[in-house]
């Protein structure tokens, strides 16, 4: 990343928004739509093989699905949300943190190699449907007043802490939750691909079009750093998955909680 | 360049056709998951969970069980080591008192042949006095007669008159104790 960045060789073009713009795969569909795609078809049938024989002594594939279910429920959901309302959104919170993963893992998976949501469009859908699970919750929990209430009029507040907490609170219990939830994930996504893209590019120009020596010697740090963020990223992208759901059942708990 | 293709292309302008697919085959996922797997998960947790606490009941029981039935094999085993010891003491006061029995008996016994050791031996020596009192008035008498009877003067007759009748006296005392014994 130095090599290039303190000293730029003539050519190079550093990777930029427009490798984000993948040609069509065929006819109209691009590569995230069918990541997309197959995203669901993995996990739906990684669930349904973990399902096939069930036993009270699982085998490797329920344990797995179990797991994978047991952590979504009992480390996310009940600890965020409580009581006993939480069994029901385990199925939404256990579906969005397989499907955030899998699109995620499709970053650093060979030939696949980009992640889904470094285009923001299903990130922003994501939220927009977590935006209408959790304000629903709320709304049926409390009623509207009682919904609104409860995310701008924190109980216990001076008033002249109020004039400035409440539009405070309004803004980002009501408005930003979506936005922040999506730009967090697509953001994590995107600039971790950009670093990919320019560790790997850059290496590859450094070996094959550059004509100086140095730099031909050079490029193995560049692949060896592409390796090195791999790891990271394969890290990155299962810590966005996972506060992606955290967030959704913390927002679902304190809109079902009942004072503030 | 990069800053011309930014004003182009905004990363943060979605793609219509992502938003549809994803939110379709997202909402597809959920609907499927939600209808046959997690509820097979939530049946197996439950099922778990019964066999669990089922099973450590079960352990309790067996635990409590196997409690009494030491306690019981202790007290019976208690009882038999105390039965033991008593059965021991018997035994040992039983033993001392047949032995001081025996002792005592022994000592009777060996009073009374002593008794009657002596009593036998008064007897033999009364009679034996008796007899020798008879018989040496007798013996006295015969030997006078003996020296009377034959020449006084002559000194070797006499003294071979005393001599005969000293071992006529022995041969018949002999005789008398060989028979007597």
């Amino acid at each position: 990343m130095t090599t290039t960045a303190t000293a730029p060789a003539p050519g190079f073009e550093s990777p930029g928004v427009e490798d984000f713009q993948l040609p069509p795969v065929f006819g109209t569909v691009t590569k995230p739509v069918l990541e997309l795609v197959l995203a669901a078809i993995i996990i739906v049938a990684f669930f349904l093989v973990a399902v096939r024989k069930p036993a009270l002594v699982p085998g490797k594939t329920q344990f797995l699905g179990e797991a994978f279910h047991g952590i979504v429920r009992n480390s996310i959901a009940r600890d965020m949300i409580g009581g006993r309302e939480f069994l029901k959104y385990v199925p939404f919170l256990t579906a969005l943190f397989a499907f955030i993963l899998v699109n995620n893992l499709f970053g650093i998976i060979p030939i696949i190699q980009f992640p889904t949501f470094a285009h923001p469009g299903v990130p922003y859908a994501l939220a927009g449907l977590v935006y209408v699970v959790f304000t629903y919750a709320g709304i049926r929990k409390h009623g509207f007043g009682g919904y609104i209430r409860l995310s701008t009029w924190p109980p216990d507040v001076p008033w002249w802490v109020r004039i400035i907490l409440t539009p405070i609170e309004f803004l980002s219990n009501l408005i930003l939750r979506p936005v922040t939830l999506s730009l967090r994930l697509f953001g994590n996504m995107f600039a971790g691909h950009l670093l990919l893209l320019l560790f790997t590019l850059g290496g590859e120009y450094m070996l094959f079009e550059a004509g100086d020596w140095q730099l031909k010697v050079l490029s193995p740090f560049a692949f060896l750093m592409a390796i090195v963020f791999t790891f990271f990223e394969a890290f990155v992208q299962v810590i966005q998955a996972y506060i992606f759901v955290m967030l959704t059942a913390s927002y679902i708990g304190t809109v079902l909680a009942d004072d503030h | 360049m990069s800053t011309l293709a930014a004003e182009e292309l905004n990363p943060l302008v979605p793609h219509l056709a992502e938003i549809i697919v994803g939110l379709v085959a997202f909402g597809l996922l959920v609907w499927i998951l939600a209808k046959t797997v997690f509820p097979q998960f939530e049946k197996m947790y439950a099922e778990r969970t019964d066999q669990i606490e089922g099973g450590l009941k079960r352990a309790e029981s067996a635990q409590a069980e196997a409690a009494a039935l030491k306690k019981r094999y202790e007290d019976q085993l208690a009882g038999a080591r105390d039965e033991a010891a008593r059965i021991r003491d018997d035994a040992r006061s039983e033993g001392q008192q047949i032995k001081a029995e025996l002792r005592t008996e022994a000592e009777d016994e060996a009073a009374r042949i002593r008794a009657r050791a002596e009593e036998q031996v008064v007897a033999l020596r009364e009679s034996a006095e008796r007899s020798l009192r008879g018989e040496i008035g007798g013996l006295s008498a015969e030997l006078a007669e003996r020296i009377l009877g034959s020449e006084l003067a002559d000194p070797s007759r006499r003294s071979a008159t005393v001599d005969s009748f000293l071992s006529e006296l022995d041969a018949m005392a002999l005789r008398q104790t060989t028979g007597a014994s």
